[in-house]
């Protein structure tokens, strides 16, 4: 390591992919997507108590400015398609967080007609966090998963099909 | 100059849309910023919450019904809890009921909190919001305690209420209180007299009572029409009798009766008078069961028959039919919410596409109530 | 006025048009012919010893042979309330809409059409309100069947719970 050796002390090195990784992990901005009861706890996990924004996740209004979509609440079939079409309209890279027992697999509403069971069947979802609804303590957690999987994925390196390799 | 092209414009409002409350779908057809009709629509959170009704049977229905209005859920356990002790001639014990009044009253609270605060953010306010949330959590708190949940509770069961007051529990919330009643005038002082919030407010949005009633209006939007109907007063039931409280009514003080600073400022008020009933009912509380004996399998006569309910939103009906079996036969939730949102296609005409948002965010109206 | 009494005042004004008066615990209502609906509706809105000026609930209950429309009314002057009833064949349920007199009918009845599939002659927006429009059939018949799938979307689950509903006799 003679180069390293001849930095200065306030000099880090990383890898870029860690760095680029870190930077996108500390400003996941989410979109405000309520849907239903859980919609209120993500408002108090956004509020002074959990206060989510120390971790740089602020609420956005719009898909298009959004990295996170945090799927609250109950999805019925009527709204299935518009999530779908918002889903779409967020830039890539994108992540998805089904909050709840509704988001996840239904829960409570499986018994109905209008309900669809479970977001993942119309996208894929990167955390589930379970609760009817979850605290504010659990969706948090949820959030740390989420960076924990950020920082594991490697961007540079590509397979040999072209596409990005998972994390190892 | 020749003559330049005009046309009416279309605009789509939600389903996702931070300001709509929750998934509502307004088709707005407007002549540039003024609108010539707002029409709503609904259904993207329709649960089938009647239908599941059918299927359950009547203790499991319990926890749906925090669902039909999450933000007030202690008056969806109350009214499905009063519906059936109605048609099974169940009698609540005296404390059972002062505990299901204590949790509803701190509900209301906890729910016109969470609307004068939301109401603040769409209009641009952002600090009351933050306010909001740091009172909602401390009911939060003490709401859990009593039930175990912050949002849907199920704290109540046909024939009572499922736990008593734990130890010390009666201290803290009166010492909350006291911490709260200071909190309305610094609200008050933040926001409520604000010169820009009341030139938004007022004058937008007018109800007359007579539409009021033709709508089928209910609750605070009802009294801000200057109509002193609270179903607490006028149909009693439970012990509220027994408690002393006024029923604000809006005075078109600011600008014409029944518009949007009127709801705003009776919602303000009616956390007040809900503090007070809380101290009443702290202080006179009777010992004895909370919960009445009732069968494991509970199965009320064949009938039918609707109660009426005071909820955050107002007069929440719940009729049933039963056909003597386990399950119930229908259940049908009449709540505020809908018929608010009747009225919004009449009253958003000439309204600026501004307006809208404080029209909407003024009748506190919740989807899940709409949807069911 | 009790119930009673008021339901007795429509009975002797509509004679045999009201079809039956059921004392049925613990809500009394009246059976009312459905051609004569809106008239009835009319009249108790407009009589002075009624005057029911809200209609604060309407309702339909499906009961495997008919189906029935259930109207709550009530009145803020004089603080009475009413139950009327009409009782319509299960095919192809229409009844005139009360709009006219109460302008809460309009949404009411439209979410009954949506989900009980009852037709309200001369409503002004008869369209499905809580359903999406391409919906299939009206849930909350008693025969209705939950479809598989929505727009691609699978409505069941790979391993679905235990259905309570099953149990039902």
């Amino acid at each position: 390591m003679p180069l390293l050796n001849t930095l200065p002390d306030y000099v880090l090195t990383t890898k870029t992919d860690e760095l680029l990784n870190w930077m996108r992990k500390s400003s996941i901005w989410y979109m405000l997507f309520g849907l239903a009861c859980c919609a209120i706890e993500l408002m108090h996990t956004g509020g002074p108590r959990a206060d989510l924004d120390r971790f740089g996740a602020v609420p956005r209004a719009s898909a298009r400015q959004s990295d996170l979509m945090i799927v609250a609440g109950t999805l019925t079939l009527k709204m299935a398609l518009r999530t779908r079409l918002l889903y779409d309209q967020m830039p890539d890279p994108k992540y998805a967080i089904a909050m709840g027992s509704c988001a996840s697999c239904g829960g409570l509403f499986q018994l109905a007609y209008s309900v669809c069971d479970g977001v993942d069947k119309i996208l894929p979802v990167d955390v589930y966090v379970p609760g009817c609804p979850p605290r504010p303590e659990a969706l948090t957690e949820g959030l740390l998963k989420l960076q924990e999987k950020i920082m594991t994925e490697r961007w540079l390196v590509r397979s040999p099909n072209g596409k990005q390799v998972a994390a190892a | 100059m020749s003559t330049l092209r005009t046309e009416e414009m279309t605009l789509n409002m939600g389903p996702q849309h931070p300001s709509t409350h929750g998934v509502l779908r307004f088709v707005v057809r407007a002549d540039g910023e003024v609108m010539r009709e707002a029409i709503p629509d609904v259904g993207y959170l329709h649960r089938s919450i009647e239908k599941i009704a059918e299927k359950v049977g009547y203790r499991g229905f319990m926890p749906y019904t925090d669902r039909v209005d999450y933000v007030c859920a202690m008056f969806t356990n109350q009214g499905w809890g009063m519906v059936c002790e109605k048609l099974a001639g169940i009698e609540v014990p005296k404390r059972g009921e002062y505990c299901r009044v204590i949790a509803a009253e701190f509900n209301r609270i906890a729910s016109h909190l969470l609307s004068v605060g939301a109401m603040a953010m769409d209009i641009g306010a952002m600090t009351p919001f933050a306010h909001v949330i740091r009172e909602r959590e401390m009911i939060n708190d003490l709401i859990e305690e009593l039930c175990g949940a912050r949002l849907t509770f199920n704290y109540m069961r046909i024939g009572g209420v499922a736990w008593d007051l734990p130890p010390g529990w009666r201290e803290k919330a009166l010492k909350y209180l006291d911490h709260f009643d200071p909190i309305l005038e610094e609200y008050n002082a933040l926001i409520s007299w604000n010169k820009i919030y009341i030139e938004r407010l007022a004058n937008v949005g007018v109800i007359t009572p007579a539409d009021a009633i033709n709508y089928n209006l209910v609750g605070p939007n009802l009294r801000a029409c200057g109509i002193k109907w609270d179903i607490r007063k006028d149909i009693p039931y439970s012990v509220y009798p027994e408690f002393e409280f006024e029923v604000p009514v809006g005075n078109g003080q600011w600008g014409k009766l029944g518009d949007s600073m009127d709801r705003y400022v009776v919602r303000i008020r009616e956390m007040a008078e809900s503090s007070k009933i809380l101290r009443q009912a702290l202080e006179k509380i009777p010992p004895g069961a909370v919960l009445a004996k009732v069968v494991r399998n509970f199965k009320p006569p064949a009938g039918e028959c609707q109660i009426r309910v005071e909820s955050g939103r107002g007069d929440m009906g719940w009729y049933l039919v039963s056909d003597g079996t386990g399950y119930p036969w229908r259940v049908h939730v009449r709540t505020g919410s809908f018929a608010a949102m009747g009225i919004i296609q009449k009253l958003s005409a000439g309204l600026m596409i501004a307006d809208l948002v404080t029209l909407i965010a003024s009748l506190d109206v919740i989807a899940p109530e709409i949807d069911r | 006025m009790e119930a009673l009494q008021i339901l007795e005042r429509v009975k002797n004004r509509f004679g045999d048009r009201v079809l039956e008066i059921s004392e049925k615990k613990p809500d009394p209502f009246a059976v009312i012919d459905p051609n004569a609906i809106v008239e009835v509706g009319r009249f108790m809105n407009e009589d002075p010893e009624l005057a029911m000026d809200c209609l604060s609930n309407e309702s339909g209950v499906d009961y495997k042979d008919r189906v029935e429309v259930v109207y709550h009314l009530f009145s803020y002057q004089h603080r009475h309330g009413a139950v009327l009833k009409v009782k319509l064949p299960r095919d192809n349920p229409s009844v005139a809409t009360l709009e006219g007199v109460w302008k809460s009918a309009n949404w009411m009845e439209r979410e009954i059409f949506d989900l009980l599939g009852v037709n309200f002659e001369g409503h002004s927006d008869m369209r499905r309100i809580l359903m999406p429009e391409d919906w299939i059939g009206h849930p909350l018949r008693k025969d209705f069947v939950e479809p598989p799938e929505y727009h691609g979307i699978s409505t069941v689950r790979e391993s679905p719970i235990v259905r309570l509903d099953t149990k039902k006799k």
